[in-house]
């Protein structure tokens, strides 16, 4: 028996008392929805319920501010769509039919707040929890992905988080044996003291083994496996998440949660043990707001009602008291429903695996959520007003008079475009752009992330998407690409998110794959500023309509909110997950061009007009303003599916996407990738678009894709481009011999060259 | 009981079950070991598997070699390489058995168990006291993957009897503890006896001594090699060098000769 350091706040206590004092403002709740608990409950909270709709009614968890916008992705649907959909946003992970009776699950989250606190552990529980949600549909996890985004890269606390997020990725997914494909870095002092850590995961099933989870069937036992309950990560999802970051109140470290990468590989063997099996009824990962989340969820999602018995949790900290058990976020536990016809072999299956686990209690038709602790009930909640039933916000939006003045301060004749680089200077622009922080090679980071465990990983970094098999009979597999444009969506919300989204159907068209589905991680300021909500209600717009444009469904992802400090808000910064399907991936594309394709053509697909704004090479110069390039959705649809459709016909041997940096750095990945050179000419096709040498290299218009076309396919390749009506330009040849990137009449830059500036920047600034 | 049907769980993604081509390579069984905390299981099976032989999971909990003729112990962070990299799963009951097995029986009774230990692999076989030295966390403290050139120094192995010595082949490095160490004496041993079976080439990736990256036993059948020679076995999925020239994107396959030299020297035998 524990010994009580507490007076223990029962049902009966708290009808009895309806004056206590409770501290509904510390655990982050606001004066009205601290009395919405109390007309819901008809008395005041206990302080476990208290802990419970404090954490389940946080914005992280119930999204009150986000969801009378994130319902357009449930409401701007075609049929279409919904084909290969077989499970949609609200469940843990969307699920989506691949073929020959694989379904895969992909779901990309953030963990931003606890990333700046602590940045190992951060960025380390952000990848452990998001495979939890993948494992818990009943799929083996089998890749990750991190878009990363840091303060300046020479600010003095850059480092700090840098090296922390990246070695907590590394060290929490080369443990579970996934390998990490790809991801973005971007650097930018609106991520100063609100870094942002995505993690993303996807898993691979067949049909039949998916499972959703509910608590149903009376009797059936509610079991909490893993590791143990401890005192780390309380108030995780409500303080930390929810709130913006302030120096002036205590440190937030305590909040953070430490994570154990060993005990969640044991995790997943014994879960999908479980699950092959059929052991198991369902079972729901604990993440934020832990046993809360879990045990309402389940409940609510069952028909009937659940009753736990807390003193059965298996404790780490004995100490600690009922409301700070339901809270707490150890990481690597698991809620597990198991019928009591099965309970031997979920027993025989954790004494394989050496995992702990207790019986909490069992589902009955009460339809409410019990939970007692010593015999006395402290908490008696209708589960549905916990998990699915809180409080939702029309907040105020409007877009901030400023935007015109930003808008109407474009990069074209502005101060920072003063010396526009012409001739043999463009050697230098290129070298320039290529050294910067956002250009240069991301090797430093990927290098100490495994892209080989599992052996199946067709395409990773650097290439525009990570690709892996599924099917090692018939090579099938998925290509991922996780993609932003901040300073496009700060310019133009709308515009920018639809950027976002374009860019990822791109890279993933460009690797070969069909585009299939979409999930997002929306990062964004304090949603109580009305600027900031129409920057995210425009994103919202943007990328639904974008959706159904590009016919690809949104199935699932995550909002992460009051992303700012002091004030000052990130740039609003939606995070696309595209995934896409390779009928074999043996046909994949690769981003750059390899010596035994010496001789073969480089063709440009698409138009491009001066878009400066928002580009690289403004940033170089030190601007944002403008509007960003024009999005057309239409020509991306159609982009994509000559790409898909060239690579599957041997048309092309390799692609590379033009985005940021435009052609100038579209090409000098693309040389870089093998170290093999190309001769290009640009005079023609910048006549053709009118536009001068400079805007051909670094503007950066959309629907654009450089391709290496075999001699022999040229004629085909051509035919296809004209049956399409797709401009397109021949600029230039492989070369395998000159070793460089010889751009005629402007420049020639040797490779040597550029792979040092490309390849030297992170290493100079992070060791 | 639950250990004696346990098998590894059945790969989602790789078929074990394929026919090999040579009949005679199939026969050969190679024991697979996992841990708690195994990654590579299923790469190091496909390796046996694409060589031609016949992979066979082995559960750390039990003692039962089940008749193999080889065992390999691949990577990955067994117990999260709390205490030492390899130390606790050192103290399995399957490793007991390994050693036994290495230091004595084999196919036909006499010759000892070829073994081989992939990273967390070879820790594991130095913590078992098969192999001297230790690995030690990398010199530049990070965790390095990245494809990796390497030196078959000696051929006097089961597992590199198929190389030229001297040969360079390329495979993926992956780690954070690789760095080699041992003392001096042993390090003059291991050099003078031609032991040291592969060392690091194009430069040193994390200071282990001598650039030494992989050792045998004195008998030569027992082999730790850091890097992953079961990640370069299958045109697509591999490292984009090799050895002998360049490849296409992701087609090396060097590593593969590794099993392959395994399955024929026992068939030969």
């Amino acid at each position: 028996m524990t010994e009580q350091q507490f007076n223990l706040d029962t049902v009966e206590h708290a009808a009895d008392t309806p004056d206590t004092e409770l501290p509904w403002a510390e655990l982050g709740l606001k004066e009205n929805e601290f009395d919405d608990v109390k007309k819901i409950l008809g008395r005041r909270p206990t302080a476990a319920e208290l802990a419970m709709y404090s954490v389940m009614w946080s914005e992280h968890c119930s999204y009150k501010s986000s969801k009378v916008h994130l319902k357009q992705f449930g409401q701007k649907v075609t049929e279409e769509m919904g084909k290969d959909l077989m499970v949609g946003i609200g469940e843990n992970a969307g699920v989506t039919d691949i073929g020959d009776g694989w379904a895969v699950t992909f779901k990309i989250e953030s963990h931003n707040h606890p990333s700046y606190v602590e940045p190992y552990q951060g960025a380390a529980t952000g990848v452990g929890g998001i495979v939890r949600d993948i494992i818990s549909m009943g799929a083996r996890p089998v890749a990750v992905m991190d878009p990363l985004r840091f303060g300046a890269i020479d600010h003095p606390d850059t480092a700090r988080v840098v090296h922390g997020v990246v070695a907590g990725v590394g060290g929490y997914g080369n443990s579970l044996g996934l390998p990490n494909v790809g991801g973005e870095v971007e650097f930018d002092p609106c991520y100063q003291a609100n870094p942002l850590v995505n993690a993303l995961a996807v898993g691979v099933m067949r049909h039949e083994d998916i499972r959703l989870a509910n608590a149903s069937g009376v009797g059936n036992q509610v079991i909490l496996f893993g590791a143990r309950t401890g005192g780390d990560g309380i108030g995780g999802a409500s303080v930390l998440a929810s709130e913006s970051f302030d120096d002036s109140k205590p440190s937030k470290r305590p909040a953070v949660q430490v994570g154990d990468p060993f005990a969640e590989k044991v995790l997943i063997e014994c879960c999908l043990e479980l699950f092959k099996g059929s052991v198991v009824e369902g079972i729901q990962d604990l993440g934020a707001a832990g046993i809360s989340c879990a045990t309402s969820e389940l409940a609510s999602n069952g028909e009937g009602g659940m009753h736990v018995d807390l003193t059965q949790v298996l404790l780490r900290d004995p100490t600690l008291t009922p409301g700070e058990i339901l809270m707490s976020e150890s990481q690597e536990r698991m809620m597990a429903v198991v019928s009591p016809a099965n309970m031997e072999s979920f027993e025989r299956i954790m004494e394989k695996w050496d995992v702990e686990y207790s019986v909490l209690g069992e589902v009955n038709d009460s339809r409410r959520l019990t939970i007692e602790w010593d015999g006395e009930i402290i908490v008696d909640v209708d589960p549905r007003t916990v998990a699915h039933e809180g409080p939702t916000y029309q907040r105020p939006y409007e877009r901030p008079e400023w935007q015109d003045a930003v808008q109407a301060d474009r990069f074209p004749g502005s101060e920072a475009d003063a010396a526009r680089p012409a001739g043999t200077d463009l050697r230098g622009a290129v070298l320039e752009l290529m050294a910067s922080p956002n250009l240069c090679s991301k090797g430093w980071v990927t290098d100490q992330y495994d892209r080989y465990v599992q052996g199946n990983t067709a395409l990773a970094q650097p290439d525009d998407a990570g690709v892996v098999r599924v099917d090692e009979q018939t090579g099938l597999g998925v290509a991922l690409s996780t993609d932003a444009n901040p300073r496009y969506a700060y310019l133009d919300p709308y515009e920018g998110a639809r950027a976002s989204l374009a860019e990822a159907y791109r890279n993933v068209a460009t690797s070969g794959a069909r585009p299939v589905a979409v999930s997002d991680c929306l990062n964004f300021g304090s949603p109580e500023d009305p600027a900031i909500m129409w920057q995210f209600a425009e994103a919202v717009r943007g990328l639904a309509d974008g959706c159904m444009e590009l016919g690809v469904p949104v199935t699932g992802g995550n909002v992460s909110l009051y992303n700012q400090t002091g004030g000052q808000a990130i740039n609003p910064t939606p995070v696309v997950a595209m995934m896409g399907v390779l009928d074999d991936v043996g046909r994949r594309t690769p981003s750059g061009w390899e010596a035994d394709q010496d001789g073969q053509a480089i063709y440009l697909l698409g138009e491009t007009a001066e878009e400066l704004d928002g580009s690289e090479w403004a940033r170089l110069r030190g601007h944002l303003g403008g509007l960003p390039p024009k999005v057309d959705l239409a020509a991306e649809r159609q982009l994509g599916d000559m790409l898909v459709n060239m690579s599957r016909d041997g048309m092309i041997d390799s692609a590379h996407d033009v985005a940021q940096g435009g052609l100038a750095a579209s090409l000098s990945e693309a040389c870089l990738r093998f170290g093999v050179g190309a001769r290009i000419g640009l005079g023609e096709v910048a006549e053709r678009d009118g536009v001068d040498t400079f805007a051909m290299l670094f503007s950066e218009s959309q629907a654009r894709a450089v391709v290496a076309v075999p001699r022999s396919e040229e004629v085909r390749f051509k035919d296809m481009c004209t049956a399409r009506n797709f401009p397109y330009a021949r600029i230039g040849v492989v070369d395998a011999e000159n070793g460089a990137l010889d751009v005629q009449g402007e420049f020639s830059l040797d490779l040597t060259e550029l792979r040092e500036a490309h390849e030297g920047t992170l290493r100079r600034h992070f060791g | 009981m639950a250990d004696s049907s346990v098998t590894l769980e059945t790969p989602l993604i790789a078929d074990l079950g394929q026919e090999a081509a040579d009949s005679r390579l199939a026969r050969v069984r190679v024991g697979v070991v996992a841990f708690p905390g195994t990654l590579d299981e299923r790469d190091a099976a496909r390796a046996v598997r694409l060589a031609g032989g016949t992979p066979v999971p082995l559960w750390y909990k039990d003692s039962d070699l089940q008749d193999v003729d080889a065992v390999v112990v691949p990577g990955g962070f067994s117990y999260g390489d709390y205490l030492r990299a390899g130390a606790i799963a050192a103290k399995a009951p399957m490793m007991t058995a390994v050693a036994r097995a290495a230091q004595s029986r084999g196919t036909s009774g006499s010759s000892p168990l070829p073994v081989l230990g992939i990273c967390n692999g070879f820790q594991v076989l130095t913590e078992t006291h098969l192999l001297p030295g230790s690995m030690i966390k990398n010199d530049h403290l990070k965790f390095l993957c990245r494809d990796q050139r390497l030196a078959v120094e000696s051929t006097a192995t089961p597992w590199t009897a198929a190389f030229e010595p001297g040969e360079e082949i390329v495979v993926p490095l992956k780690n954070q503890d690789g760095q080699y160490v041992a003392d001096e004496g042993t390090l003059a041993e291991l050099e003078a006896e031609g032991r040291v079976v592969f060392r690091y080439a194009g430069g040193n990736p994390n200071g282990s001594r001598n650039g030494i990256a992989g050792v045998a036993n004195a008998r030569g059948n027992v082999v730790g090699l850091m890097p992953h020679p079961e990640h370069a076995v299958e045109p697509g999925f591999g490292p984009s060098s090799s050895g002998s020239g360049p490849v296409a994107m992701r087609s090396g396959t060097d590593g593969l000769r590794i099993f392959s030299s395994l399955l024929h020297q026992l068939v030969s035998a």
